[in-house]
């Protein structure tokens, strides 16, 4: 038996060419200054990635995983977060970090190989990056649970938003979890960036139908939304949050975007993908699209534009900078934060390894050399 | 008998390639293992010579990989399995364990599992976090498991063929770090002549001490034995961690009275740990010193900034050999 599936609906309220279309259930209901706000935040993570990406290249970072194209996708739905609301990524959100105040720094931190974490996950609302793909879906759906036993629900409530890509969708964790939130109706957003390729794999490997339609096999609802656009995501992302805070249950957002770049500096995406496609896409780049409806519409002129350049040259800078100033770890290092209460074997091997170490201090000191 | 220079990575390949050509029961899965050839490109070639149906980019889910080829192998297939990393085996763990390793037990000898779990593993390469861990004390403390580890490109070639014709599961660890290491095959040797998986390779001899190590830590260890002029190391290539020859092992120690082993795993509750036990056990009356293990920390395995300090290093190894001469 064959099924047939409807065509996929696109959620657009930014086209391509920089036309605005109103949406009926998704009003962007923004001002200019948040209009400018999100352009501005584009072009800086863009910035951001690129100058990251140029690092790895020197040597200055082990690894880094671009989000190149995925700009629109990651800023509107992180600025439809409200501050209490609690972010869970993967490894490639370096937008939505940006958002949360993560400082560049200390995301090259990560993949410079100084820290497997890089920063309080309390005070930004915004959890350490995960990489064992998928796990992240249900810490996201448990930390929802807990909203709703503090009885953090309502108009002014809290809520859970969970990043993961097409490749997370195969994953059991990711399966559970959205059998879980859906039982559980927790406050939790599912934001899929289906980017098309888990490393070399097109998502038809993944799936066979449309993501967000696996989540009405759940009991909740799913949208597609066009992830190059920014005023989409940011509109249908601060929708479904006010319905998780106002305990209407989870829902599932497929951002449908391209990971432009390879998907990680250790990757070789001319071995298994055409470039015809990459060109196609390039048509469709979220940040081409917002500046041209910024000019035609008035909102934003040159000086602006040139102001944003301005920024993003110093962000790049400054990103430089930072990435060569982080401080080396100290080998003893590795032995803190193991547990969280004293651990006298811990403390033993620590000291072991502190005289071992010491050992060297004194021979080079006798020897001269 | 004429012989090719190989790299690990391409020594393995060029394995998975004649095993598949031997046999069309052999399938090969995993992710990113079709066009892209692998991470490491171990499985590069495969998917234009033999085809979709044999070499199976999988979904991102490595449940699903052992799962299936656990239903693979109940019809007469022989899945060869690759994790890509590691650290991301352990969503498979469940599938590992609790079916793969005990179905031939269970099923009174009816359903035998011939299949392959490939993990490249260990640390050195600069990688982010679960892309750097040695898990080998988890798989031989199941029982049902085979596990093996390979140090050159020879034992790469043969025993991947040799993995793939065992009846029983067998985890085959990659030391990723020596993955571009060379060195001469005998490509065309008779299979036969080919060392056993479970037999251990003594691959240096020596007097005074014995050291033993397994994947990449053996190059480490060659090179120690090397830079040491006082004492004549013996080195043992273990190669199997599930079984381990012992006799090969012990009877190195009869005649060194000394006996170091280093691996990069964690300390406790490893390898080092079960072979201290096994040869103070076995060789107590000829043992001149307690046995040392040189390894990783108890510790998650760190930042790779810190992964010099945690790997040991020529210098951690002959430390072990000098506390083992002290005695």
């Amino acid at each position: 038996m064959s099924v047939t599936h409807e065509e996929p609906e696109l959620i657009q309220l930014l086209t391509p060419t920089g036309e605005l279309r109103e949406h009926p259930d998704y009003p962007l209901d923004i001002g200019d200054e948040e209009m400018r706000g999100l352009y501005r935040d584009l072009v800086l993570v863009r910035r951001l990635d690129t100058e990251a990406v140029a690092l790895q290249r020197h040597g200055e970072l082990g690894l880094w995983a671009s989000l190149l194209g995925q700009e629109a996708a990651q800023i509107g739905s992180s600025r439809a977060m409200r501050p209490n609301d609690m972010a869970f990524p993967s490894y490639r959100e370096h937008g939505v970090a940006w958002c949360r105040g993560i400082e560049p720094r200390n995301i090259l931190a990560l993949f410079r190989g100084v820290t497997n974490g890089g920063w309080d996950p309390h005070e930004h609302n915004f959890h350490l990056y995960t990489i064992v793909i998928g796990s992240q879906t249900l810490h996201a759906t448990g930390y929802a649970m807990g909203i709703q036993r503090d009885g953090e629900l309502g108009e002014d409530g809290s809520a859970v938003i969970v990043y993961f890509g097409d490749g997370a969708t195969s994953q059991g964790d990711t399966n559970e979890a959205f059998n879980y939130a859906a039982i559980t109706n927790a406050p939790v957003v599912f934001f899929c960036q289906n980017n098309q390729w888990a490393i070399s794999e097109p998502s038809e490997r993944q799936t066979r139908v449309p993501l967000y339609q696996r989540a009405a096999g759940f009991g909740f609802p799913g949208l597609r939304i066009d992830g190059n656009d920014v005023f989409a995501s940011l509109a249908v992302t601060r929708a479904v949050l006010q319905q998780a805070r106002e305990g209407q249950g989870p829902t599932l957002v497929e951002a449908f975007t391209y990971r432009m770049g390879a998907h990680t500096t250790s990757d070789d995406p001319t071995r298994y993908r055409v470039t015809a496609e990459l060109e196609e896409w390039k048509r469709k780049d979220p940040i081409l699209r917002l500046r041209t409806f910024l000019t035609n519409n008035g909102i934003a002129d040159d000086t602006f534009f040139a102001t944003v350049d301005d920024e993003a040259e110093k962000l790049g800078e400054t990103v430089r900078a930072d990435c060569h100033s982080l401080p080396e770890p100290s080998p003893l290092d590795i032995f803190r934060d193991v547990y969280a209460e004293p651990n006298i074997h811990i403390d033993r091997q620590r000291a072991e390894f502190a005289d071992y170490l010491a050992s060297f201090e004194g021979a080079d000191a006798e020897g001269g050399q | 008998m004429t012989g090719t220079q190989l790299t690990i990575g391409k020594a393995v390949n060029e394995g998975l390639r004649r095993a598949m050509e031997a046999d069309p029961k052999v399938l090969v899965m995993g992710e990113d293992i079709g066009k892209l050839g692998g991470v490491f490109r171990v499985t590069d070639g495969l998917y234009k010579d033999f085809g979709a149906d044999r070499v199976i980019d999988t979904p991102l889910a490595e449940s699903s990989i052992l799962g299936t080829a656990i239903g693979l192998a109940m019809r007469g297939y022989r899945p060869v399995c690759e994790i890509q990393f590691d650290g991301f085996f352990f969503p498979a763990t469940n599938q590992t364990f609790t079916q793969l390793a005990k179905m031939h037990y269970r099923s009174a000898g009816r359903l035998p599992m011939p299949v392959v779990l490939r993990i490249p593993y260990g640390g050195g390469i600069g990688a982010v976090e679960h892309h750097s861990e040695s898990p080998e004390a988890y798989f031989v403390h199941t029982a049902g498991l085979r596990v093996v580890s390979v140090a050159t490109p020879q034992d790469a070639y043969w025993m991947i063929q040799q993995a793939i014709t065992c009846e029983d599961p067998v985890v085959f660890f990659e030391p990723k770090r020596r993955y571009w290491d060379k060195a001469e095959v005998a490509t065309d040797a008779d299979p036969g002549s080919a060392t056993p998986m479970g037999a251990a390779r003594v691959a240096r001899p020596g007097e005074d001490v014995t050291l033993v190590a397994y994947g990449a830590m053996v190059t480490t260890a060659l090179q120690a034995a090397e830079a040491d002029d006082e004492r004549s190391i013996e080195v043992i290539d273990v190669r199997s961690l599930s079984p381990v020859d012992y006799d090969t092992v012990f009877a190195s120690v009869r005649r060194t009275g000394r006996l170091v082993v280093a691996h990069e795993a964690p300390l406790s509750n490893g390898i080092g740990a079960e072979i201290a036990a096994r040869v103070t056990e076995a060789c107590f009356y000829h043992l001149e010193a307690p046995v040392i293990r040189i390894s990783g920390f108890d510790t998650p395995y760190p930042p790779s900034r810190l992964e010099e300090h945690y790997l040991p290093d020529l210098d951690r190894v002959l430390d072990g050999v000098d506390r083992a001469w002290a005695y």
